[in-house]
């Protein structure tokens, strides 16, 4: 159920991101969602792509340091409070969040938040009993674009 | 004025001196080829016995020891006294992975004390001072060596060790300390200190200062002399040879005389072993003329330094070092401790790092800085900055316990350190110390 996220490992210096995208963008690989963590001598960039294999692939080859990781992409309506609510839900059963972001589609009248946290399986349980709508590979993958 | 603490010794005509030192090698190379096997069967490897030793320049017929040897006959292999005789151990600084032990017997100890306490008094000192020591106490000579030369002298002494700068500064000014003893770099962080708490020279009764344990430049003498309104002066030693105090500098300010009548000098090629013509530079090695349970003969120190022959204002007829120039090999001074590039190399391999790396060395605010850069493992990486940062401490932890001193370490992306062609820069020194 859960969706991949790819990490990329850039260092803190001009073009290092520009690298990055421009793969991407040779690929025709879309980028779906993004956040960027930083320090001051390196970023962890986090991204949600249209296709997380040949985007793996072409990064790899460059050389990168990547990672997969599995998190959870929750639509909620876009109205104040619905963020809350998750969480709530989440900090209800204890469920502890490492990192989040979020983006708004285009096409649906939803906003998304991407969670990580160290017990994927279980928060989705969790989130599917209390109601949440939960993204899937598909979705990333065709209607979100 | 001169002031010697030894002076028959110190001021011995050149011609008595060596026909001393003839006497002391002939005894010495006996004493060690029949209580040190491990020199030994290096000596029955050349071909040499100790009758071959006749004029002091036979020396040259003697094997080298080095660092090497010493880690190979770790911890016992090159004692040329029973333990029962030996009264103590001090170490290397710091590290683990080319840890050197000397032992001492009482003798030696008394001769590397006399040797300390030459240099105390060719600063100035005398009884009436008080010498404030702020190096290291423990394994590290630096502050044993001048603790006990202190003594000798009669002189009130302070064994402050090192750090803590606020009780440095008080007790400084407290008990008129008269004389400090550390490294350069940490009188200039003293400075510093000073400065930012309005304390001014004025406030001190300070008149000189004995310098030693890393090097350091002609400017930095000025900018301390000046700073402090004291005299600045040089102080040269190793732990295998004693400490601190195989030579130093006197009034003239103009090398450092050597303790001719315990080590007896050379200069060499480092690339091919061979003597140097007098007054060219080479590497400096050392033989121990009468010291009784670590009697290298020998030692190679891998400074690279200038022996200047000619008479003295001061009187001594010891010969005379220059401040080391270089290294022949790439051992860098940091913060006074003694590190090899191998050892952090040895600490990413058995880390799982690959040992592509290039380690800076810098000096801000006085204080050396070591940063390690590290290429990342693809497979170690996640998604976490939390991680990164655990990898990170995790091997800054690892080459301190190696090195016993502090590195920051930062990871970079994979393949992007120059990988070697030949000769890789591994290392880059931004200090200007030579």
């Amino acid at each position: 159920m859960a969706i991949t996220q790819l990490s990329v490992f850039a260092e803190n210096k001009p073009g290092s991101l520009v690298s990055i995208t421009q793969i991407l963008a040779e690929e025709g690989v879309d980028i779906r969602a993004l956040s960027l963590a930083d320090t001051s001598d390196y970023g962890i960039l986090r991204l949600i792509v249209s296709d997380t294999e040949k985007a793996q692939n072409a990064l790899s080859n460059a050389g990168l340091a990547l990672h997969l990781s599995p998190v959870i992409g929750v639509a909620m309506s876009d109205r104040p409070g619905a963020l809350s609510e998750v969480l709530t839900t989440l900090e209800e059963n204890r469920i502890n969040i490492e990192y989040m972001y979020a983006f708004i589609s285009r096409l649906a009248e939803d906003a998304y938040v991407i969670l990580r946290t160290e017990h994927t399986e279980e928060a989705e349980m969790i989130l599917k009993e209390n109601g949440a709508k939960l993204l899937t590979e598909q979705d990333i993958e065709t209607h979100l674009g | 004025m001169a002031n010697y603490y030894q002076k028959e010794l110190e001021t011995m005509p050149r011609q008595e001196l060596e026909e001393m030192q003839l006497q002391k090698l002939k005894q010495q190379v006996r004493h060690v080829y029949q209580n040190v096997p491990y020199y030994r069967a290096k000596m029955e490897e050349k071909g040499v016995s100790p009758d071959d030793i006749q004029s002091l320049s036979d020396i040259a017929k003697l094997p080298f020891l080095t660092k090497n040897d010493l880690r190979e006959a770790y911890p016992y292999g090159l004692l040329g006294a029973p333990l029962s005789q030996c009264v103590r151990i001090q170490s290397t600084s710091g590290t683990t992975g080319k840890r050197v032990v000397a032992f001492y017997t009482q003798h030696d100890i008394d001769l590397w004390e006399d040797c300390c306490a030459r240099a105390l008094v060719a600063a100035g000192c005398t009884s009436e001072d008080v010498v404030q020591v702020c190096y290291g106490y423990g394994l590290f000579t630096g502050g044993a060596g001048m603790h006990g030369g202190a003594h000798r002298v009669g002189a009130l002494t302070l064994p402050m060790s090192s750090g803590n700068t606020e009780r440095q500064l008080q007790f400084m000014q407290d008990l008129s300390s008269t004389m400090i003893c550390c490294t350069p770099s940490y009188a200039e962080y003293l400075i510093e200190s000073m400065k930012e708490q309005g304390i001014t020279p004025q406030d001190t009764t300070l008149k000189a200062g004995i310098f030693g344990a890393e090097p350091w430049t002609e400017e930095m003498r000025h900018e301390i002399e000046e700073s402090l309104h004291i005299n600045a002066y040089d102080i040269y030693g190793l732990t295998e040879i004693s400490g601190p105090g195989v030579a130093f500098e006197c009034q003239a300010k103009s090398g450092m005389h050597i303790c001719e009548d315990h080590f007896l000098v050379e200069v060499i090629d480092p690339d091919t072993g061979e003597v140097k013509p007098k007054g060219e530079p080479g590497e400096i090695v050392f033989t121990c003329l009468d010291k009784e349970a670590f009697p290298l003969l020998r030692y190679r120190t891998r400074d690279i330094a200038v022996i200047k022959y000619e008479p003295c204002s001061c009187g001594r007829t010891h010969v005379r070092m220059s401040k080391p120039m270089g290294r022949s090999d790439d051992m860098l001074i940091i913060r006074g401790v003694n590190v090899f590039p191998s050892q952090i190399e040895a600490v990413l391999l058995t880390e799982g790092y690959c040992a592509n790396y290039q380690i800076v060395v810098d000096r801000v605010n006085h204080t050396d800085t070591l940063d390690v850069y590290v290429e990342l493992p693809p497979e170690r990486f996640s998604d976490t900055i939390k991680n990164l940062s655990a990898l990170e401490n995790a091997l800054a932890s690892a080459i301190r316990t190696m090195l016993g001193i502090g590195a920051k370490v930062h990871l970079v992306a994979p393949k992007t350190i120059a990988r070697s062609e030949g000769k890789a820069v591994r290392v880059i020194d931004k200090r200007k110390l030579h």
